[in-house]
């Protein structure tokens, strides 16, 4: 302990690569990081809702799409999707002159469709799962009450699937926070973009990944603290009685 | 079984080949051997004879036979052409080596004869003054990350210019001609290729002179390399290469395989006696 004590204090005072600038880059990147994901998770939690429910639905021209757009987004890696949405748009003739050109231009927003897309993809699928695995109990006693379809999916379906999606959906959240590295490649200063950078100007890899990733695990960390919380609320009727 | 014959075979290569080359070596003072990693285009290339040419085999011939020396030249893929010349396979690398203190560590390098210059470009239309800081502000360049333009972009106009980072040099060139880029500050003969930037019909356009300088970053180019016991012999050619740029033949090359300047013109410093 001791010893780690000291390691840890030399670390601190001389070091020429953990300056003022440098905890600069890795806290802007930091409020990238966190935006980009917040952002396009919440988006695409919204899209993933109805999609969710059309792709259970009995009519082929609603299910199948939706089964098209989740197979190819969850079918090809993150990377390549997003190469596509921020070097792809470039090739459409005038884009730069239209209107479009405005979100395009920035790393940014290609970044968030990009993200969103996949997000909204994968929550599509994990939401569908557990519409479908709804008790057949819960869904008989619905309809001797007499309710209507829509009824019974707005107060019975939806928020028992929503439920039982939780911890699977924890994990999309966590993925999709270190899935968002990929966006350094497209020039965005995110919290690997900034690892990215202290390694190329000091040379020092070790320093600048293990760092990063200590931030990394700090962030998951809330994540699943904030989801075991939930799961605990919202799923307290599952549990065993007494436990 | 296999394995045996072949390593006693390389080994056996090995020690004649060694012996061979002390023999020469004490036989004739002044044949020397340079090693080179062979194509590197225009520097150098195997023509359909199969005869090595390029601006370096000019130049390194030029070279020795102004240090009165016997050249030959030697093969030697990059990876190996370090050890290639601490095992004496050769006395001296001519091969677009540029000077780090990594390599310094290993071996001793001549003085350099050229540098790649590196260019800002923008769009033909754009009007954009490089040297008033000001009016750059809120400009975006790309650069490609971790290179030394990524250090100097950083480094002087770190505070003014929005710095893109890319990963490949391609991306660069991408976002330039998708208009997503004001300015990139790229490797002269990269941006050459890639963008096209020198003709009058061009879409693009180099901003200010080429830069080279400061050699804290820029490196201080491509030099010879020899080992390090071998003062006298690097002595020659550093004679040899301040010769070269002072009576206009090196510029004289250049021209023949360039259209643009590479030169590292020596100080007088280095090359008073």
């Amino acid at each position: 302990m001791e010893q780690l004590n000291g390691w840890f204090t030399d670390l601190l005072s001389n070091n020429a690569i953990f300056t003022a600038n440098t905890l600069g880059f890795y806290w802007d990147g930091l409020v990238t990081t966190v935006q980009l994901v917040f952002l396009s998770l919440l988006i695409g939690v919204i899209l993933a809702v109805p999609l969710a429910i059309g792709r259970g639905s009995k009519r082929r021209w609603i299910k199948l799409p939706i089964y098209a757009y989740t197979y190819v987004f969850r079918g090809t890696p993150l990377l390549i999707q997003l190469y596509l949405v921020y070097y792809g748009v470039v090739f459409f003739d005038g884009i730069q002159d239209s209107i479009f050109w405005v979100v395009f231009k920035e790393a940014f927003f290609p970044a968030l469709i990009a993200f969103t897309l996949n997000t909204a993809a994968y929550t599509t699928e994990i939401f569908h799962g557990a519409i479908k695995n709804t008790a057949k109990g819960e869904i008989e006693a619905a309809r001797a009450y007499g309710m209507s379809r829509k009824l019974m999916m707005r107060r019975i379906i939806l928020p028992s699937a929503f439920r039982r999606a939780l911890p699977a959906y924890g994990n999309e959240v966590i993925f999709m926070l270190h899935a968002s590295a990929v966006a350094s490649v497209v020039t965005i200063m995110d919290l690997t973009g900034a690892a990215y950078y202290v390694y190329a100007r000091f040379y020092a890899p070790f320093d600048a990944f293990i760092f990063v990733a200590l931030i990394y695990l700090c962030l998951t960390f809330s994540i699943m603290f904030l989801f075991r919380r939930l799961e605990k609320r919202l799923l307290a009727h599952l549990r065993p009685r007494g436990a | 079984m296999n394995k045996w014959i072949t390593s006693a075979l390389i080994a056996g290569a090995l020690v004649s080949g060694q012996a061979f080359s002390q023999a020469m070596a004490q036989e004739s003072q002044d044949a020397i051997r340079l090693g080179i990693d062979v194509p590197y285009e225009p520097f150098v290339v195997r023509n359909a004879d199969g005869d090595l040419e390029g601006f370096e085999i000019d130049l390194g011939n030029e070279l020795c036979a102004r240090a009165n020396l016997e050249c030959s030249w030697v093969e030697q893929g990059w990876d190996g052409i370090i050890p290639g010349l601490l095992a004496r396979k050769y006395d001296a690398i001519l091969s677009s080596m540029a000077i780090t203190p990594e390599r310094e560590r290993q071996v001793m390098f001549s003085l350099p004869y050229y540098n790649t210059p590196s260019v800002w470009i923008t769009a033909r239309d754009r009007d954009i003054d490089i040297s008033d800081k000001d009016s750059l502000k809120g400009l975006s360049v790309g650069v490609q990350r971790g290179t030394i333009r990524d250090v100097y972009v950083t480094q002087e106009y770190g505070d003014v210019l929005d710095i893109h980072r890319y990963g490949s040099s391609q991306d660069v060139v991408n976002d330039l001609k998708s208009g997503r880029l004001d300015l990139t500050f790229e490797d002269f003969p990269i941006a050459n290729d890639a963008i096209d930037f020198r003709k009058d019909d061009s879409p693009y356009k180099q901003l200010g002179d080429s830069i080279k300088t400061p050699t804290s970053i820029f490196g201080e180019g491509a030099a010879m390399a020899f080992r390090q016991r071998d003062k006298a012999l690097a002595a020659k050619f550093d004679k040899a290469i301040c010769e070269v740029y002072a009576d206009g033949t090196f510029d004289e090359l250049m021209e023949k395989y360039f259209d643009y300047d590479l030169s590292v013109r020596p100080s007088e410093q280095d090359c008073a006696e």
